[in-house]
């Protein structure tokens, strides 16, 4: 579970009760709840705001045969998982699926359910092989199996829920052949630009 | 800002190439697995009056009788695939419709009530909007 921490906002600093003035009123509003963000909350945010974009942009992309989509999205996937560790990754993951549904208006379709299918599988695969030394896994591995476990998942609730026809093992060989060639150019990029950017910029933090 | 291919090369580790193969590997795999498997069916359910008289694996040679009002329809299995070798009615329908092998398809022989199905599983869904 993540943290909320719910802390009273004062509007008027409290002195100490016993040289509290006799004409301060007593305060009118004792506390009014408020989330207080943590640095983890705030990096949640960060990553997850950049991936609802790119993912926005996935929707709009025009696709040659339905269901193969770039998956540009899972660039943020693997930075994250490079800079904050697999937890933080799966919160981006788990907001950006909730928030680009709201968006594009599938929540709870079966457009959302087979992306929260593809997303859940992937991270599962992930939390393993993340924690692999790093010089011996980039993110072009991590990208390609997270590709592939991501079709899978959404393949398995495709063909035993939502269309259970024996024919969906058709579609199988070239959807996979595309989450092969998207998974190496996703990670090729979050490859690229993490040897520029090895370590995560520091977020800033206000009040 | 020119990219060199070995600058490309330089963003592999060595896991990378190992998960790729892998990858690549499954992926050429899965075209003849996917695409074979399920081009013929694995059984054939045979009906009799309107009932399932007898469910067959496909593989194994065989010769079945099914009887009806106007006497035996022949069912033969044989390499995967399934007929009707002979049939007591009038037009022969089911006899022309000749080998099957697909999954969903069916021959039947009206007059002597027998038919022979390839099933398939049933959509639960008549359709599926995006």
């Amino acid at each position: 579970m993540r943290r909320l921490i719910l802390h009273p906002i004062r509007h008027t600093p409290i002195p100490k009760r016993d040289t509290l003035p006799e004409d301060v009123p007593a305060d009118p509003m004792p506390s009014v709840p408020t989330l207080r963000a943590t640095s983890e909350d705030k990096q949640v945010a960060h990553m997850a705001a950049v991936a609802i974009g790119l993912s926005m942009i996935d929707a709009a992309f025009p696709s040659p045969i339905p269901g193969i989509k770039p998956g540009l999205a899972n660039i943020v996937t693997l930075i994250a998982l490079q800079w904050y560790g697999w937890r933080v990754t799966a919160w981006v993951v788990g907001l950006r699926v909730i928030a680009s549904a709201l968006l594009v208006g599938s929540l709870l379709t079966p457009g959302f359910w087979l992306s929260l299918a593809g997303a859940g599988c992937s991270l599962l695969i992930l939390a393993p092989f993340s924690r692999l030394p790093k010089r011996w896994l980039g993110p072009v591995g991590l990208s390609v199996i997270a590709a592939m476990f991501h079709l899978l998942g959404q393949w398995l609730v495709a063909r035993y829920w939502l269309i259970p026809s024996a024919g969906l093992v058709y579609l199988l060989p070239p959807l996979a052949t595309a989450a092969l060639i998207t998974g190496c150019i996703n990670g090729l990029i979050a490859a690229r630009w993490l040897t520029q950017h090895p370590h995560s910029t520091p977020i800033e933090t206000g009040p | 800002m020119k990219i060199e291919l070995s600058d490309w090369r330089q963003l592999l580790r060595p896991g990378d190439y190992v998960l790729l193969l892998f990858a690549t590997v499954a992926v050429a795999a899965s075209y003849p697995l996917a695409w074979r498997s399920q081009q013929n069916a694995q059984r054939v359910r045979i009906f009799a009056n309107g009932t399932l008289f007898a469910e067959r694996d496909l593989s194994g040679p065989a010769r079945l009788a099914v009887p009806g009002p106007l006497g035996d329809t022949i069912v033969e299995i044989a390499d995967g695939r399934v007929r009707i070798a002979a049939d007591p009615g009038p037009r022969q329908y089911c006899v022309n419709a000749g080998w099957l092998e697909h999954a969903g398809q069916l021959a039947v022989c009206l007059p002597n009530r027998t038919a022979i199905e390839l099933p398939t599983a049933v959509p639960r869904y008549d359709s599926l909007s995006y």
